[in-house]
């Protein structure tokens, strides 16, 4: 007996899946080990080793879906013209691509940004903070994945 | 053609800090992704975001492919002066969409 869903269909509905689930299942991606992402980290501060505090990271413990993770990072120091907040670097380790975002500020506003990324897997993320001084902090928070959210 | 979206206070006192919404419609395809035939699906995202007040950069986002689809930030400036905000996201292929609107500090 033929299959009722065309060709055509199947693909659209293969192609359909959220990115972030892909990423878990595509063959051959490969994850990034927490020496290479102390490295990326160290790479986007210029060489700062960072050290724990300032920064805050604000995600859900379990993510019933790895394509949409909402994130709110900031960090509690001034944003005065001689003293401020440079970037903030968010990293999800297990990611075939660490990196998912940076953020460049001036000496406006406050240092928080909101988004959504993208997790592969359960796994640790890790926000960076440079500061004007040339410093560096950052937080780690650990992201539950639901199985089966990728529906696969 | 993705839609940007903003929204943020038309005015505000001078010095106060406000918050600014951003919006558009793209798929971030992350370029791991492959489709039944095993072919990789190029990656096209937005890898650019920059908001400007009145000509001067005030806030850039380097995105990557673990940016969800239709990215959205939220992030803070301080009302200074009046002037266009202006927002640009840049493509992958080399779009760029932009969006200008007008802040009015009292």
């Amino acid at each position: 007996m033929p299959s009722p869903q065309s060709p055509r269909r199947r693909a659209l509905i293969l192609a359909l899946p959220a990115a972030g689930c892909a990423l878990a299942l595509a063959p051959g991606a490969a994850l990034a080990s927490r020496a290479e992402a102390d490295e990326a980290a160290l790479r986007l501060t210029g060489g700062a080793r960072p050290k724990d505090g300032k920064v805050r990271l604000k995600l859900p413990e379990i993510a019933d879906s790895g394509a949409t993770v909402p994130f709110t990072v900031s960090v509690d120091h001034p944003m005065a013209p001689d003293n401020y907040v440079k970037a903030i670097h968010v990293l999800a380790h297990d990611n075939p691509a660490p990196q998912v975002a940076s953020f460049h500020f001036t000496p406006t506003g406050k240092a928080e940004v909101s988004g959504r990324l993208r997790l592969a897997r359960s796994q640790e993320v890790r926000a960076v903070a440079l500061l004007s001084d040339g410093s560096a902090w950052e937080t780690r928070r650990e992201v539950k994945v639901t199985v089966g959210g990728c529906g696969g | 053609m993705p839609t940007p979206k903003v929204k943020f206070p038309e005015t505000a006192a001078r010095g106060e800090i406000i918050e600014i919404k951003t919006l558009i419609d793209h798929d971030m395809e992350s370029g791991q992704r492959k489709d039944m035939n095993g072919v990789l699906l190029p990656r096209r995202i937005i890898n650019r975001f920059t908001c400007a007040l009145n000509g001067k950069v005030v806030f850039t986002a380097e995105l990557h492919p673990g940016i969800s689809a239709n990215p959205g930030l939220t992030f803070y400036i301080t009302a200074s002066e009046s002037g266009p905000l202006d927002f640009t996201w840049e493509d992958d292929d080399g779009s760029r969409y932009t969006l200008s609107r007008p802040l009015t500090v009292k």
